[in-house]
Protein backbone atom coordinates (compact mmCIF):
# COMPACT_ATOMS: atom_id res chain seq x y z
CA UNK A 1 0.00 0.00 0.00
CA UNK A 2 1.48 3.20 -1.16
CA UNK A 3 0.20 6.33 0.59
CA UNK A 4 0.54 9.41 -1.23
CA UNK A 5 0.50 12.85 0.41
CA UNK A 6 -2.43 15.15 -0.44
CA UNK A 7 -1.44 18.98 -0.63
CA UNK A 8 -2.97 19.86 -4.02
CA UNK A 9 -0.68 19.11 -6.07
CA UNK A 10 -1.77 18.90 -9.57
CA UNK A 11 -0.49 15.58 -10.51
CA UNK A 12 -2.07 13.52 -7.49
CA UNK A 13 -4.46 11.38 -9.49
CA UNK A 14 -1.66 10.91 -12.33
CA UNK A 15 0.29 9.10 -9.74
CA UNK A 16 -2.51 7.39 -8.28
CA UNK A 17 -3.33 6.03 -12.03
CA UNK A 18 0.50 5.11 -12.17
CA UNK A 19 0.24 2.92 -9.22
CA UNK A 20 -2.95 1.37 -10.09
CA UNK A 21 -0.86 0.44 -13.41
CA UNK A 22 2.15 -1.22 -11.77
CA UNK A 23 -0.45 -3.13 -9.75
CA UNK A 24 0.02 -1.88 -6.21
CA UNK A 25 -2.49 0.22 -4.48
CA UNK A 26 -2.75 3.70 -3.31
CA UNK A 27 -4.37 6.32 -0.62
CA UNK A 28 -4.43 9.55 -0.58
CA UNK A 29 -4.15 11.59 2.18
CA UNK A 30 -3.41 14.81 3.95
CA UNK A 31 -3.60 13.02 7.70
CA UNK A 32 -0.29 12.98 9.15
CA UNK A 33 -0.98 10.98 11.62
CA UNK A 34 -1.30 7.82 8.18
CA UNK A 35 1.67 9.59 7.11
CA UNK A 36 3.31 8.61 10.19
CA UNK A 37 2.37 5.00 9.71
CA UNK A 38 2.77 4.15 6.19
CA UNK A 39 4.76 1.54 4.26
CA UNK A 40 5.86 3.82 1.90
CA UNK A 41 5.18 7.31 0.72
CA UNK A 42 5.25 9.15 -2.70
CA UNK A 43 5.28 13.19 -2.35
CA UNK A 44 4.22 14.01 -5.47
CA UNK A 45 4.14 17.98 -6.99
CA UNK A 46 3.61 20.16 -9.83
CA UNK A 47 3.42 23.97 -9.26
CA UNK A 48 4.61 26.88 -6.86
CA UNK A 49 6.73 26.09 -4.39
CA UNK A 50 5.44 28.90 -2.05
CA UNK A 51 1.76 27.51 -1.76
CA UNK A 52 3.22 23.78 -1.58
CA UNK A 53 5.50 24.44 1.56
CA UNK A 54 2.83 27.04 3.17
CA UNK A 55 -0.25 23.97 2.45
CA UNK A 56 2.03 21.22 3.85
CA UNK A 57 3.03 23.09 6.96
CA UNK A 58 -0.85 24.40 7.23
CA UNK A 59 -1.66 20.31 7.58
CA UNK A 60 0.82 19.26 9.76
CA UNK A 61 2.20 17.30 6.81
CA UNK A 62 5.82 18.78 7.27
CA UNK A 63 6.18 17.34 10.41
CA UNK A 64 4.79 13.72 9.45
CA UNK A 65 7.32 13.82 6.44
CA UNK A 66 10.29 14.37 8.67
CA UNK A 67 8.91 11.87 10.72
CA UNK A 68 8.58 9.37 8.03
CA UNK A 69 11.86 9.76 6.67
CA UNK A 70 13.55 9.21 10.24
CA UNK A 71 11.78 6.14 10.71
CA UNK A 72 13.30 4.41 7.59
CA UNK A 73 9.64 4.52 5.76
CA UNK A 74 10.49 4.44 2.21
CA UNK A 75 9.85 7.57 0.24
CA UNK A 76 9.51 8.41 -3.39
CA UNK A 77 9.46 12.51 -4.29
CA UNK A 78 8.79 13.49 -7.61
CA UNK A 79 9.18 16.70 -9.26
CA UNK A 80 8.57 19.70 -6.54
CA UNK A 81 8.85 17.04 -4.19
CA UNK A 82 12.64 16.38 -5.57
CA UNK A 83 13.03 20.17 -4.59
CA UNK A 84 11.14 20.72 -1.19
CA UNK A 85 13.27 18.01 0.27
CA UNK A 86 16.06 20.38 0.58
CA UNK A 87 17.39 23.41 2.78
CA UNK A 88 16.21 26.30 0.43
CA UNK A 89 14.42 27.28 -2.88
CA UNK A 90 15.18 30.20 -4.63
CA UNK A 91 11.86 30.39 -5.84
CA UNK A 92 10.35 32.83 -3.67
CA UNK A 93 13.50 32.43 -1.37
CA UNK A 94 11.09 29.78 1.02
CA UNK A 95 12.98 27.79 3.65
CA UNK A 96 11.71 23.97 2.91
CA UNK A 97 11.70 20.32 4.61
CA UNK A 98 16.02 20.35 4.84
CA UNK A 99 15.55 16.27 4.83
CA UNK A 100 18.54 17.09 2.52
CA UNK A 101 21.05 19.62 2.58
CA UNK A 102 21.04 22.09 -0.37
CA UNK A 103 19.26 24.46 -2.44
CA UNK A 104 17.12 25.23 -5.61
CA UNK A 105 17.86 27.15 -8.07
CA UNK A 106 16.41 28.87 -11.21
CA UNK A 107 17.75 27.98 -14.40
CA UNK A 108 19.11 31.27 -15.78
CA UNK A 109 20.28 30.10 -18.95
CA UNK A 110 23.35 32.03 -21.26
CA UNK A 111 21.85 30.41 -23.92
CA UNK A 112 18.61 32.34 -25.10
CA UNK A 113 16.99 29.45 -27.64
CA UNK A 114 16.76 27.26 -23.92
CA UNK A 115 13.66 27.62 -22.74
CA UNK A 116 12.06 28.32 -19.14
CA UNK A 117 10.60 26.42 -17.67
CA UNK A 118 12.45 23.36 -18.78
CA UNK A 119 9.22 21.45 -20.62
CA UNK A 120 9.67 17.99 -22.23
CA UNK A 121 11.94 15.04 -22.42
CA UNK A 122 15.66 14.76 -21.80
CA UNK A 123 18.38 12.18 -21.13
CA UNK A 124 19.55 11.01 -17.18
CA UNK A 125 22.47 9.75 -16.62
CA UNK A 126 22.95 7.73 -13.44
CA UNK A 127 26.15 8.81 -11.69
CA UNK A 128 26.14 6.20 -9.14
CA UNK A 129 23.96 2.73 -8.86
CA UNK A 130 20.75 3.07 -7.22
CA UNK A 131 18.39 0.05 -6.82
CA UNK A 132 15.69 2.41 -8.39
CA UNK A 133 18.04 2.96 -11.43
CA UNK A 134 18.31 -0.59 -11.98
CA UNK A 135 16.29 -0.03 -15.13
CA UNK A 136 17.64 3.06 -15.92
CA UNK A 137 20.34 3.01 -18.87
CA UNK A 138 22.78 6.43 -19.65
CA UNK A 139 20.90 8.79 -22.09
CA UNK A 140 17.20 7.37 -21.09
CA UNK A 141 15.21 9.97 -21.48
CA UNK A 142 11.81 11.38 -19.02
CA UNK A 143 9.37 14.05 -19.21
CA UNK A 144 10.55 17.58 -17.37
CA UNK A 145 8.46 19.94 -16.88
CA UNK A 146 10.51 22.97 -14.16
CA UNK A 147 11.85 26.12 -14.18
CA UNK A 148 14.02 25.46 -10.61
CA UNK A 149 16.75 22.51 -10.33
CA UNK A 150 17.96 20.42 -7.26
CA UNK A 151 21.19 20.91 -5.59
CA UNK A 152 22.11 19.13 -2.87
CA UNK A 153 25.27 20.18 -1.08
CA UNK A 154 26.73 16.73 -0.43
CA UNK A 155 27.33 14.98 -3.97
CA UNK A 156 27.15 11.70 -2.22
CA UNK A 157 23.15 12.92 -2.64
CA UNK A 158 23.26 13.14 -6.52
CA UNK A 159 22.49 9.68 -8.76
CA UNK A 160 21.18 10.97 -12.08
CA UNK A 161 22.27 13.89 -14.02
CA UNK A 162 20.32 16.06 -16.85
CA UNK A 163 21.87 18.19 -19.07
CA UNK A 164 20.23 21.94 -20.09
CA UNK A 165 22.74 24.74 -20.21
CA UNK A 166 24.35 23.08 -17.57
CA UNK A 167 24.44 19.84 -16.01
CA UNK A 168 22.15 19.50 -13.18
CA UNK A 169 21.16 17.18 -10.38
CA UNK A 170 17.94 15.12 -11.22
CA UNK A 171 17.92 12.45 -9.32
CA UNK A 172 18.44 13.19 -5.72
CA UNK A 173 18.86 10.21 -2.82
CA UNK A 174 19.76 9.70 0.54
CA UNK A 175 19.20 6.87 2.48
CA UNK A 176 14.63 5.75 2.33
CA UNK A 177 14.35 8.94 -0.04
CA UNK A 178 14.53 9.04 -3.44
CA UNK A 179 13.31 11.83 -5.56
CA UNK A 180 13.62 12.92 -9.25
CA UNK A 181 12.99 15.92 -10.66
CA UNK A 182 11.46 14.46 -13.25
CA UNK A 183 7.72 12.80 -13.71
CA UNK A 184 7.93 9.09 -13.18
CA UNK A 185 4.40 8.99 -13.77
CA UNK A 186 4.38 10.83 -17.37
CA UNK A 187 7.74 9.24 -18.42
CA UNK A 188 5.87 6.05 -20.24
CA UNK A 189 7.77 2.77 -18.99
CA UNK A 190 10.82 3.90 -18.35
CA UNK A 191 9.38 5.98 -15.57
CA UNK A 192 6.91 2.96 -14.63
CA UNK A 193 9.65 0.72 -14.03
CA UNK A 194 11.61 3.13 -11.62
CA UNK A 195 7.88 3.41 -9.77
CA UNK A 196 7.52 -0.27 -9.67
CA UNK A 197 11.06 -0.95 -8.39
CA UNK A 198 9.86 1.64 -5.42
CA UNK A 199 6.77 -0.81 -4.53
CA UNK A 200 9.54 -3.56 -3.67
CA UNK A 201 12.02 -1.23 -2.12
CA UNK A 202 13.17 -1.72 1.43
CA UNK A 203 14.84 1.47 1.54
CA UNK A 204 18.07 0.55 1.65
CA UNK A 205 20.62 1.35 -0.55
CA UNK B 1 19.11 18.68 -24.64
CA UNK B 2 15.79 18.87 -24.67
CA UNK B 3 14.44 16.46 -27.55
CA UNK B 4 12.26 17.98 -30.19
CA UNK B 5 8.66 16.38 -29.85
CA UNK B 6 6.30 14.38 -32.50
CA UNK B 7 2.67 14.97 -30.95
CA UNK B 8 -0.08 13.64 -32.68
CA UNK B 9 -3.48 15.16 -32.87
CA UNK B 10 -6.78 13.34 -32.30
CA UNK B 11 -10.22 15.11 -32.98
CA UNK B 12 -12.92 13.61 -31.36
CA UNK B 13 -16.75 13.82 -31.78
CA UNK B 14 -19.29 12.21 -29.41
CA UNK B 15 -16.45 9.90 -28.17
CA UNK B 16 -15.27 8.67 -31.51
CA UNK B 17 -12.46 9.86 -33.57
CA UNK B 18 -12.93 11.94 -36.70
CA UNK B 19 -10.43 13.42 -38.84
CA UNK B 20 -11.17 16.99 -40.48
CA UNK B 21 -9.84 17.72 -43.61
CA UNK B 22 -9.93 22.01 -43.87
CA UNK B 23 -12.51 22.01 -40.87
CA UNK B 24 -15.41 20.74 -42.97
CA UNK B 25 -15.82 17.14 -43.72
CA UNK B 26 -15.04 14.51 -41.42
CA UNK B 27 -15.03 11.17 -40.63
CA UNK B 28 -15.05 8.82 -37.91
CA UNK B 29 -11.94 6.76 -37.87
CA UNK B 30 -12.34 4.76 -34.82
CA UNK B 31 -12.36 4.72 -31.11
CA UNK B 32 -10.05 7.46 -29.53
CA UNK B 33 -8.79 5.15 -26.81
CA UNK B 34 -7.50 2.54 -28.15
CA UNK B 35 -5.38 4.77 -30.86
CA UNK B 36 -4.08 6.91 -28.13
CA UNK B 37 -2.85 3.78 -26.58
CA UNK B 38 -1.43 2.47 -29.88
CA UNK B 39 0.50 5.68 -30.42
CA UNK B 40 1.74 5.61 -26.72
CA UNK B 41 3.30 1.86 -26.93
CA UNK B 42 4.61 2.91 -30.36
CA UNK B 43 6.82 5.65 -28.94
CA UNK B 44 4.80 8.93 -29.44
CA UNK B 45 5.91 11.75 -27.36
CA UNK B 46 2.76 13.58 -26.73
CA UNK B 47 -0.57 13.61 -27.66
CA UNK B 48 -3.66 16.39 -28.00
CA UNK B 49 -7.01 15.70 -27.84
CA UNK B 50 -9.37 18.39 -29.83
CA UNK B 51 -13.03 17.75 -28.65
CA UNK B 52 -15.56 18.90 -31.85
CA UNK B 53 -18.87 17.82 -30.03
CA UNK B 54 -21.08 20.85 -29.88
CA UNK B 55 -23.42 20.10 -26.90
CA UNK B 56 -22.71 20.42 -23.30
CA UNK B 57 -24.08 16.92 -23.11
CA UNK B 58 -21.67 15.35 -25.04
CA UNK B 59 -18.63 17.43 -23.64
CA UNK B 60 -19.58 14.78 -20.27
CA UNK B 61 -18.54 12.24 -23.28
CA UNK B 62 -15.00 13.64 -23.26
CA UNK B 63 -14.17 13.38 -19.81
CA UNK B 64 -14.99 10.17 -19.84
CA UNK B 65 -12.56 9.62 -22.60
CA UNK B 66 -10.01 11.66 -21.25
CA UNK B 67 -10.19 9.09 -17.99
CA UNK B 68 -10.01 6.34 -19.90
CA UNK B 69 -6.82 7.75 -21.74
CA UNK B 70 -5.23 8.69 -18.34
CA UNK B 71 -5.66 4.97 -16.96
CA UNK B 72 -3.60 3.78 -19.61
CA UNK B 73 -1.55 6.31 -21.55
CA UNK B 74 1.56 7.52 -19.36
CA UNK B 75 3.15 10.48 -21.44
CA UNK B 76 1.50 14.21 -21.28
CA UNK B 77 -1.45 14.89 -23.00
CA UNK B 78 -3.77 18.34 -23.55
CA UNK B 79 -7.73 18.41 -24.43
CA UNK B 80 -8.97 21.25 -26.27
CA UNK B 81 -12.27 22.55 -27.74
CA UNK B 82 -15.38 24.27 -25.80
CA UNK B 83 -12.83 25.26 -22.76
CA UNK B 84 -14.68 28.05 -21.54
CA UNK B 85 -14.04 28.36 -18.21
CA UNK B 86 -11.48 27.51 -15.11
CA UNK B 87 -14.25 25.09 -14.26
CA UNK B 88 -14.30 22.92 -17.83
CA UNK B 89 -10.22 23.29 -17.27
CA UNK B 90 -10.14 21.90 -13.99
CA UNK B 91 -12.61 19.06 -14.87
CA UNK B 92 -10.32 18.02 -17.74
CA UNK B 93 -7.52 18.31 -15.58
CA UNK B 94 -8.53 16.08 -12.73
CA UNK B 95 -10.17 13.59 -15.34
CA UNK B 96 -6.05 13.48 -16.21
CA UNK B 97 -5.18 15.40 -18.77
CA UNK B 98 -1.65 17.03 -18.08
CA UNK B 99 -2.87 20.69 -20.11
CA UNK B 100 -5.31 22.20 -21.45
CA UNK B 101 -5.65 23.77 -24.97
CA UNK B 102 -7.61 27.23 -25.53
CA UNK B 103 -8.69 28.43 -28.28
CA UNK B 104 -11.49 30.77 -29.56
CA UNK B 105 -13.01 31.41 -26.11
CA UNK B 106 -9.59 32.90 -25.44
CA UNK B 107 -9.90 34.86 -28.22
CA UNK B 108 -13.27 36.59 -27.21
CA UNK B 109 -12.48 36.83 -23.26
CA UNK B 110 -8.18 36.69 -22.99
CA UNK B 111 -8.67 36.62 -19.20
CA UNK B 112 -9.19 33.01 -19.40
CA UNK B 113 -5.79 32.36 -20.54
CA UNK B 114 -4.68 34.26 -17.34
CA UNK B 115 -7.07 32.27 -15.04
CA UNK B 116 -5.92 28.97 -16.45
CA UNK B 117 -2.15 29.74 -15.41
CA UNK B 118 -3.30 31.02 -12.34
CA UNK B 119 -4.91 27.44 -11.16
CA UNK B 120 -3.28 25.14 -13.34
CA UNK B 121 0.35 26.78 -14.09
CA UNK B 122 1.87 28.05 -17.46
CA UNK B 123 3.48 24.94 -17.59
CA UNK B 124 -0.51 23.28 -18.30
CA UNK B 125 -2.09 26.43 -20.02
CA UNK B 126 -1.75 26.23 -23.74
CA UNK B 127 -2.80 28.74 -26.06
CA UNK B 128 -3.97 26.95 -29.67
CA UNK B 129 -4.50 29.30 -32.68
CA UNK B 130 -6.00 28.96 -35.88
CA UNK B 131 -4.58 31.10 -38.52
CA UNK B 132 -4.82 32.14 -41.90
CA UNK B 133 -2.96 34.49 -44.12
CA UNK B 134 -4.31 37.80 -45.43
CA UNK B 135 -2.94 40.76 -46.99
CA UNK B 136 -0.73 42.69 -44.93
CA UNK B 137 -2.44 46.00 -43.41
CA UNK B 138 -1.95 48.48 -40.69
CA UNK B 139 -4.22 46.31 -38.47
CA UNK B 140 -2.60 42.75 -39.36
CA UNK B 141 1.22 43.93 -40.13
CA UNK B 142 1.86 40.68 -39.71
CA UNK B 143 0.06 38.96 -42.56
CA UNK B 144 -1.40 36.44 -40.58
CA UNK B 145 -4.64 36.85 -38.79
CA UNK B 146 -6.49 34.84 -36.04
CA UNK B 147 -9.15 32.80 -37.01
CA UNK B 148 -12.34 31.40 -34.96
CA UNK B 149 -14.72 28.42 -34.43
CA UNK B 150 -13.37 25.97 -36.63
CA UNK B 151 -12.26 28.84 -39.19
CA UNK B 152 -15.13 30.07 -39.83
CA UNK B 153 -15.16 33.48 -38.23
CA UNK B 154 -12.32 36.00 -38.49
CA UNK B 155 -11.50 38.04 -35.74
CA UNK B 156 -9.23 40.97 -36.97
CA UNK B 157 -6.36 40.02 -34.59
CA UNK B 158 -2.95 40.08 -35.71
CA UNK B 159 -1.84 36.49 -35.06
CA UNK B 160 1.63 37.46 -34.00
CA UNK B 161 0.59 40.31 -31.66
CA UNK B 162 -1.87 37.37 -30.35
CA UNK B 163 1.08 35.16 -29.83
CA UNK B 164 2.90 37.47 -27.05
CA UNK B 165 -0.74 38.44 -25.60
CA UNK B 166 -1.06 35.32 -25.01
CA UNK B 167 2.38 34.67 -23.58
CA UNK B 168 2.16 37.89 -21.45
CA UNK B 169 -1.23 36.34 -19.94
CA UNK B 170 0.49 33.47 -18.85
CA UNK B 171 0.32 30.64 -21.51
CA UNK B 172 2.78 28.04 -21.29
CA UNK B 173 3.12 26.35 -24.95
CA UNK B 174 1.58 28.25 -28.23
CA UNK B 175 0.17 25.98 -30.70
CA UNK B 176 0.54 27.65 -34.19
CA UNK B 177 -2.05 25.83 -36.84
CA UNK B 178 -2.04 26.97 -40.23
CA UNK B 179 -5.45 26.75 -41.76
CA UNK B 180 -4.69 27.56 -45.29
CA UNK B 181 -2.15 24.18 -44.68
CA UNK B 182 -4.58 22.09 -42.77
CA UNK B 183 -5.32 19.12 -44.42
CA UNK B 184 -3.04 20.01 -47.96
CA UNK B 185 -0.39 17.17 -46.84
CA UNK B 186 1.97 19.83 -48.56
CA UNK B 187 3.52 20.92 -45.58
CA UNK B 188 3.56 23.17 -42.40
CA UNK B 189 3.06 26.83 -43.14
CA UNK B 190 7.03 27.10 -42.67
CA UNK B 191 7.10 31.17 -42.45
CA UNK B 192 4.07 31.51 -40.23
CA UNK B 193 6.05 29.49 -37.48
CA UNK B 194 9.41 30.71 -38.07
CA UNK B 195 7.80 34.41 -37.29
CA UNK B 196 5.98 33.26 -34.03
CA UNK B 197 8.36 30.45 -32.52
CA UNK B 198 11.28 33.71 -33.72
CA UNK B 199 9.22 35.72 -31.06
CA UNK B 200 8.13 34.38 -28.55
CA UNK B 201 10.49 32.34 -25.37
CA UNK B 202 7.74 29.72 -24.93
CA UNK B 203 7.81 26.36 -27.09
CA UNK B 204 5.93 26.35 -29.95
CA UNK B 205 4.00 23.56 -31.29
CA UNK B 206 3.59 23.85 -34.97
CA UNK B 207 -0.08 22.36 -37.13
CA UNK B 208 -1.39 21.84 -40.24
CA UNK B 209 0.25 20.28 -43.04
CA UNK B 210 1.96 17.69 -42.50
CA UNK B 211 2.12 15.10 -44.79
CA UNK B 212 5.67 13.48 -45.80
CA UNK B 213 8.38 12.72 -42.95
CA UNK B 214 10.23 15.95 -44.77
CA UNK B 215 7.94 17.92 -43.59
CA UNK B 216 8.12 17.21 -39.62
CA UNK B 217 12.18 18.04 -40.62
CA UNK B 218 11.27 21.26 -42.44
CA UNK B 219 9.08 22.87 -39.10
CA UNK B 220 11.62 21.38 -36.41
CA UNK B 221 14.33 23.17 -37.94
CA UNK B 222 13.95 25.48 -40.76
CA UNK B 223 10.35 26.50 -38.86
CA UNK B 224 12.36 26.29 -35.27
CA UNK B 225 9.19 24.10 -33.71
CA UNK B 226 9.81 22.64 -30.66
CA UNK B 227 7.10 20.01 -31.99
CA UNK B 228 5.78 18.78 -34.67
CA UNK B 229 2.07 17.46 -34.57
CA UNK B 230 0.67 15.14 -37.24
CA UNK B 231 -3.03 13.45 -37.34
CA UNK B 232 -3.67 11.62 -40.85
CA UNK B 233 0.17 10.93 -41.53
CA UNK B 234 -0.49 7.92 -38.60
CA UNK B 235 -4.11 7.80 -38.42
CA UNK B 236 -4.55 5.73 -41.15
CA UNK B 237 -1.48 3.78 -40.88
CA UNK B 238 0.62 5.20 -43.21
CA UNK B 239 3.90 5.73 -41.01
CA UNK B 240 4.17 4.57 -37.78
CA UNK B 241 4.90 7.27 -34.67
CA UNK B 242 8.13 5.34 -34.58
CA UNK B 243 8.84 5.01 -38.17
CA UNK B 244 8.97 9.44 -37.77
CA UNK B 245 11.18 9.46 -35.26
CA UNK B 246 13.76 7.11 -36.23
CA UNK B 247 13.63 9.49 -39.84
CA UNK B 248 14.12 12.76 -37.67
CA UNK B 249 16.70 11.37 -35.53
CA UNK B 250 18.28 9.66 -39.05
CA UNK B 251 18.51 13.70 -40.28
CA UNK B 252 20.13 14.16 -36.85
CA UNK B 253 17.09 15.81 -34.70
CA UNK B 254 17.32 14.69 -31.73
CA UNK B 255 14.14 12.58 -30.98
CA UNK B 256 13.47 9.89 -27.60
CA UNK B 257 14.18 6.97 -29.03
CA UNK B 258 14.25 4.46 -26.48
CA UNK B 259 11.11 3.65 -24.32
Amino acid sequence: MITIIDYEAGNLRSVQRACHRVGVESVVTADPAAVEKAERIIFPGVGAATSAVDTLRERKLDEALKYAFNQGIPILGICLGAQIILEFTEEDDRQCLGLVKGVCKRFEPEDRSLKVPHMGWNGVNVVQPHPLLESVENGDEFYFVHSYYPCPTDTSNIYGVTEYGLEFCSVVGKRNLFATQFHIEKSGQFGLSILERFCNWDGTI
Amino acid sequence: MLSKRLVVCLDVREGKLAKSVKFVDTRDIGDPVSKAREYYEDGLDELVFYDITASSDERNIMIDVVEKVAEQVFIPFSVGGGIRSIDDATKLRMAGAEKVNVNSAAVKRPELIAECAHALGNQSTILSMDIKRVDVSRVLPSGYEIVINGGRTDTGLDALQWALRGEELGAGELVVNSIDADGTRAGYELNLTRLIADAVSIPVIASGGAGKPEHLYDVLTEGGADAALVASMVHFGEYTCRELKEYLAGRGIKMRLGY
